[in-house]
């Protein structure tokens, strides 16, 4: 027998392919030039944009520093919180 | 006490005798406060889930180990209960190769990439957890005045700020004769 399909949840988000992104926000204690390490050896990013990216952290307060599927963003998160730079995801609203 | 890069790949520092009590006591302190306060069953510890991992009451554990949602509670008890552990295992094992290679130099400290590595990482979790002792919380924070009874406090983050930046030029640069 089956049980009666949960129609409270929708399953849209498994259906469409909806992105995933890491955000990067600022903090008043990792170095610009760490941060800027960080990002050229975890993402390998080229110096000019891992530089990019993390100016935006700095000025903006926070910076997308990748997008894709959740787990994949799960992965970059747990990686950025073991290197000490304050990471979180959500959906790409 | 600045970090260089040797020709043959290594990162070399030296440092007084009173610099090495320093760091080593800082250093152990960190690893006392990532300590899991409890031992976990078995079967949890072999897939790395802690169940009862939880964001700390304290300030500089609680940055340590950041909610990974902003705006999602239950996702966010979820992340922590299926990375902290490892997360946390990750960080005391750096602590202590930090400790470590203190311990077998004598005022030349010697590395390796990996152990680089290893102090590296350490680096910032020491000053990550030093700034929310001195409440370091936005980009607006003070020094407190030369009397001020926590201005030698903010002289050792100073320290470990130069100390953590002549890394990461050594890193980037490569090697300085």
């Amino acid at each position: 027998m089956t049980a009666p399909a949960d129609l409270e949840r929708p399953l849209l988000d498994e259906v469409v392919d909806v992105p995933w992104i890491t955000l990067v926000w600022n903090d008043p204690v990792n170095l610009m030039s760490y941060v800027t390490y960080v990002l050229m050896s975890y993402f390998k990013f080229s110096k000019e944009k891992a530089e990019e990216l993390m100016l935006q952290v700095h000025n903006d307060g926070r910076a997308v520093v990748s997008s894709g599927s959740k787990e994949e963003m799960e992965r970059d998160v747990e990686a950025m919180h073991s290197y000490g730079l304050w990471a979180t995801m959500q959906k790409d609203q | 006490m600045m970090f260089r890069r040797t020709v043959t790949g290594r990162f070399v520092l030296r440092l007084d005798d009173l610099e090495k009590g320093l760091l080593g006591s800082l250093v152990a302190q960190l690893a006392d406060l990532l300590a899991p306060k409890a031992e976990l069953d078995p079967m949890a510890a072999m897939v790395g889930i802690d169940p009862w991992a939880e964001r700390s009451d304290d300030p500089a554990l609680a940055r340590l180990f950041p909610d990974a949602y902003s705006d999602d509670d239950e996702a966010a008890s979820e992340f922590r209960r299926f990375t902290e552990r490892s997360l946390r295992d990750l960080k005391i094992a750096n602590a202590r190769t930090a400790l470590e290679t203190l311990a077998r130099a004598g005022q030349k400290v010697t590395l390796s990439a990996a152990e680089a590595q290893a102090w590296l990482l350490t680096l910032t979790d020491l000053r990550l957890a030093l700034a929310a002792r001195l409440e370091i919380v936005d980009d607006d924070w003070q020094r407190p005045e030369d009397d001020d009874p926590r201005a030698p406090n903010f002289g050792v983050y100073d320290w470990l700020t130069y100390l953590q930046e002549s890394l990461v030029q050594a890193l980037i640069e490569g090697p300085t004769l």
